[in-house]
């Protein structure tokens, strides 16, 4: 495999609060690479959207990168002062948020925004940036481009406003694009537009993606490798297919049985018992043992040791049953689906 | 927009009697009218006719709407104390006021908005800390207390500013102004100080309070996203949003600021309508309280009116009409 | 009892207290400041009231540590011999019990009002909320000035000076009802209909009365901080009324009646007569206002 465009090494993002130190991020290791949209999901407070700031530079204090490095294209940036991070978001990294109603200044036009956006970073005349702003708004999908350019955020709809933030993710064209939740708000017919263009735009681009969502569905739709996340560690991470379909990891195996499929009759949707665990009592060894209905299979080590990821059927897990010497059992098919 | 702005019209047409009929209760129940205007020994039937001739043998309802009549034209009678007419006194002194309390309300946005940026901006730095507390400081001072330790450094101690008036003034048409001669200037910078003190403060911690929550909206964190300087996203970005609901606080501040020009204009000798009105207060001067009770409730509604009509410059979501493909 | 102090020192409140050493500092001053007002008779040198005891030739002696001052005058002497320390914790006294009536006044009638406009809503609702707007948009000094101008007028001069204490009470609480009035209604309007309130009508017990001891405790945070600010606020109006004369009669003279003498002395060179009171006034005020301030952050949950 070539360089990476961005790689994630052991990445640990902490809080210092008046209870201790809480770790929201904890050991966190992933790779995109070029052209490549990598899905991250889990439930709120995995620490998937706090992965994403960090990349960008915009953990709010006091959330801080505890350990670990940031690489994008071999160069470290988590270590950048923050004038040098800045020239490299929107530049290098663009951003798309969960709400585009809430995404855009309402005090200023459209218009503005884009434009001040690629004149920070690219060198061109306003005039130019301005022609650039309405042949974004035109690839995005934004009708009477020309004229839309000067009308002000309220009076778009949600949908085109989430496009309009798609193209300011784009303006300066950015090789990686970070979208935390980018359909969560919107309406269910809506999100699959604004999925279908992000995907198309990413892959003329060869824009990089790193898709933030709770939404398996988008995952399926978009990713082509997915990373699972559970109480702030990658649970299990692999080709998006094989996520789905072979889940290793106990943890991934409740979460697909937790799905509801239109294609297939599934007599009763499978759940996992219990919550995730706060941060402040998240158990040692593996985050999940609590629920974890296979752990009698393995012992004592769920409990006492904490699992990195190790290879798993056509994907990594962060799993004991997994581990050289353990159950034989590899191979796997996912019994509490069926049960 | 048309239909908003007849509404509020609506309303302060409405605020406007609310605070007519306390005028007119002031006037009519409080004040007794008759034994106001004639002398201890006056016999009943001199009582009856003067009863007769002022009207108050009428229905409430026709003296009240005589009251509003009077009003409207500026008439509000003559002053107990005085013997002049209110609105003769009330517009002699009126420039006086207003001079000084414009003076203090630029005074108050001048250091004000900044201080405010600046804690918002720097909350950790320790001279934020200072000035925070500092805010605290001119919020627990006494607007009298303020003009009194000034007075005693810059006018007892120091001799530098005058303690007390308005210095000389130049007549232009009806309005007296201090703003041309040095005497004058000199004269409002201790005044303008003490009643500016309070509004600095105010807008101080409103302009903190509103930036740090517009600071940490959804598109401020994608302004900084997009890669935008802390420039573009402070100054291009949050100030402005902060700003809005900052006009209308300083708005209302101004009708504030009038009528606590009452204290400030007490300790200084201040010539303008609260120096008159504290003595109406004192000297139970019923025909006075009652008109600078109405002056002061008109311009707090122009005020109101003035800030709603500015909201429309500054903020598009009211400018534009709502339809278009507006909402979701 | 000792189950009660443990849960007060393991609370988050009692850990942001520790944390903030000014808001120590205030918490100390102001109790200081309280104990001395309310035992002033035990602890002030002098009883400033006694008129035996007061002679002219120690007038206008200044502080003890000037040249020409007295030891047994710490801050100096007023234009009647009076010990400025002691007038000024018998001073403290009376500004102290005016702020606290006021506000405890202020909040029994902004607390019953919200509580009935949120409850009973429709017109008595509307009339009431436009009253608050109404008075909310006229400083509270203006309208406590009218009050007690109309006071006047109406008790007449002579039987005013009795009860002007009361009237000033008066005057500042229905000055600042507007705040606690509107967060209790808020508070009541979620309240109303839920469950409790319905089955409470249906048993026949007084909705009005259940639901008083169901919001109160949903406000008692904001409402805390609010009047503690407002005592602050209360003591200032209280000063300021009194220093535009129409407050306090002379012969119970509060912080503000202090300085409004000391005033006239300004010029002639005696200043301790009214700084050491202005200086009490702002320490006083200033110690409230850090720790209602204080308590405002503390008790925002969106702040934490």
């Amino acid at each position: 495999m070539t360089t990476p465009l961005l790689e994630v090494r052991n990445l640990r993002v902490q809080f210092p609060t008046r209870r201790g130190l809480l770790t929201a991020v904890d050991d966190v290791s992933l790779t995109i690479a070029p052209g490549e949209v990598l899905g991250v999901v889990g439930e709120s407070g995995a620490g998937k959207s706090l992965t994403g700031a960090a990349i960008i530079g915009l953990l709010e204090p006091p959330g801080r990168i505890a350990s670990g490095e940031i690489l994008l294209n071999g160069r470290r940036i988590d270590n950048l002062s923050a004038e040098e991070f800045r020239k490299i978001r929107g530049r290098e990294i663009g951003a798309i948020f969960q709400d585009p109603l809430t995404s855009l200044n309402p005090l200023y036009t459209i218009g503005r925004q884009i434009t001040e956006t690629i004149l920070t970073h690219l060198n061109v005349t306003p005039d130019e940036a301005k022609q650039r702003a309405i042949d974004l708004l035109n690839e995005v999908g934004i009708p009477a481009a020309d004229k839309r350019i000067d009308h002000y955020p309220h009076q778009f709809s949600g949908g085109m406003r989430q496009r309009v933030v798609i193209s300011l993710a784009l303006a300066a064209q950015p090789k990686l694009i970070i979208a935390d939740e980018p359909t969560t708000a919107l309406d269910v017919s809506i999100q699959a537009q604004i999925i279908t263009l992000l995907k198309k735009l990413c892959r003329e681009h060869g824009t990089s993606v790193m898709l933030v969502t709770h939404d398996m569905g988008v995952i399926a739709e978009t990713a082509d490798r997915v990373a699972v996340m559970y109480a702030g560690r990658i649970a299990e991470i692999g080709p998006v297919a094989e996520v789905i379909h072979h889940p290793q990891h106990p943890y991934t195996v409740g979460l697909m049985g937790a799905i509801p499929n239109l294609g297939e009759e599934v007599e009763r949707l499978t759940q996992i018992d219990g919550s995730m665990p706060r941060l402040n009592a998240i158990p040692t060894g593996c985050a999940f043992n609590p629920r974890c209905t296979r752990k009698g299979e393995v012992g004592a080590r769920c409990t006492t040791e904490r699992p990195s990821l190790m290879n798993a059927g056509k994907t990594q897990a962060a799993c004991w049953l997994y581990s050289e010497g353990a159950a034989t059992n590899t191979t796997n098919t996912p019994q509490s689906v069926a049960a | 927009m048309l239909a908003f702005i007849i509404r509020r019209l609506l309303q302060s047409v409405l605020v406007m009697l609310t605070v007519g009929f306390i005028a007119f209760s002031l006037f009519n129940f409080v004040g007794d009218p008759v034994s106001l205007m004639l002398p201890p020994e006056a016999t009943q039937a001199d009582r009856d006719e003067v009863r007769k001739s002022l009207g108050l043998d009428q229905p409430f309802y026709v003296q009240f709407g005589t009251f509003l009549g009077n009003a409207v034209q500026g008439n509000f009678g003559i002053s107990l104390r005085l013997g002049r007419p209110v609105s003769q006194l009330l517009a002699e002194r009126l420039p006086a006021t207003l001079e000084l309390a414009m003076t203090a309300a630029v005074f108050g946005l001048l250091v004000g908005i900044p201080m405010g940026v600046y804690t918002a901006l720097k909350r950790d730095k320790w001279t934020s800390k200072v000035l925070l507390t500092g805010s605290l400081v001119g919020v627990s001072l006494p607007n009298f207390l303020i003009g009194i330790f000034l007075i005693l450094i810059f006018a007892v101690w120091l001799g530098w500013l005058p303690s007390f008036g308005r210095g000389e003034t130049t007549a232009i048409g009806f309005w007296t102004t201090g703003f041309l001669t040095t005497e004058g200037l000199k004269a409002i910078i201790l005044p303008a100080i003490t009643l500016g003190f309070y509004p600095i403060t105010l807008i101080m911690r409103l302009v903190r309070a509103e930036m740090l929550e517009v600071l940490r909206t959804d598109y401020i964190k994608f302004a900084r996203a997009r890669g935008l300087t802390n420039n573009a996203v402070h100054f291009g970005h949050a100030l402005k949003n902060t700003l809005v609901p900052v006009i209308t606080i300083t708005g209302l501040q101004l009708g504030a600021i009038i009528a606590f020009a009452i204290i400030t204009e007490t300790v200084f000798q201040w010539p303008g309508m609260g120096l008159l009105f504290i003595q109406a207060v004192q000297f139970a001067d019923i025909p006075v309280m009652a008109a600078y009770l109405c002056l002061i409730g008109f311009i707090f509604v122009v005020v109101n009116l003035v800030v709603d009509l500015l909201y429309f410059a500054v903020d598009p979501r009211l400018r534009v009409e709502r339809s278009g493909s507006g909402g979701h | 009892m000792n189950d009660t102090l443990k849960r007060i020192f393991d609370s988050d409140l009692w850990y942001s207290f520790k944390r903030h050493p000014l808001v120590i500092v205030a918490a100390i001053l102001s109790l200081a400041c309280i104990l001395g007002a309310v035992f002033a008779p035990l602890l002030a040198p002098h009883n400033p009231f006694d008129l035996k005891t007061l002679n002219l030739l120690d007038a206008f002696t200044p502080p003890a540590w000037s040249a020409s001052g007295k030891g047994q005058f710490l801050l100096g002497t007023d234009d009647q011999g009076r010990d400025v320390m002691s007038t000024i914790m018998y001073g403290s006294r009376v500004s102290l019990t005016v702020g606290i009536c006021a506000v405890a006044l202020s909040m029994v009638i902004g607390i019953t009002l919200g509580l009935i406009s949120g409850y009973v809503g429709g017109a008595l609702d509307s009339f009431i909320m436009r009253v608050a707007d109404v008075q909310l948009s006229f400083p509270a000094i203006l309208i406590a000035l009218l009050i007690d101008g109309v006071a006047r007028v109406v008790i007449g001069k002579n039987g005013h000076d009795e009860v002007a204490i009361y009237v000033l009470i008066f005057a500042i609480a229905a000055s600042g009802w507007v705040q606690y009035a509107r967060t209790v209604r808020g508070s009541t309007l979620v309240e109303r209909n839920k469950e409790y309130v319905q089955a409470a009508r249906v048993i026949g017990r007084r909705p009005l009365a259940i639901m008083f001891s169901h919001v109160l405790p949903n406000v008692m945070g904001p409402v805390f901080v609010l009047a503690t600010l407002h005592v602050g606020a209360a003591i200032i109006t209280e000063a300021t009324l009194s220093f535009l004369g129409v407050g306090v009669p002379p012969t119970q003279p509060s912080l503000g009646t202090l300085i409004r003498i000391g005033n006239d002395f300004l010029f002639s060179g005696e200043w301790w007569i009214t700084v050491f009171p202005g200086i009490m006034l702002v320490i006083l005020v200033l110690s409230i206002n850090i720790i209602g301030d204080w308590l405002r952050d503390a008790l925002n949950p969106k702040l934490r």
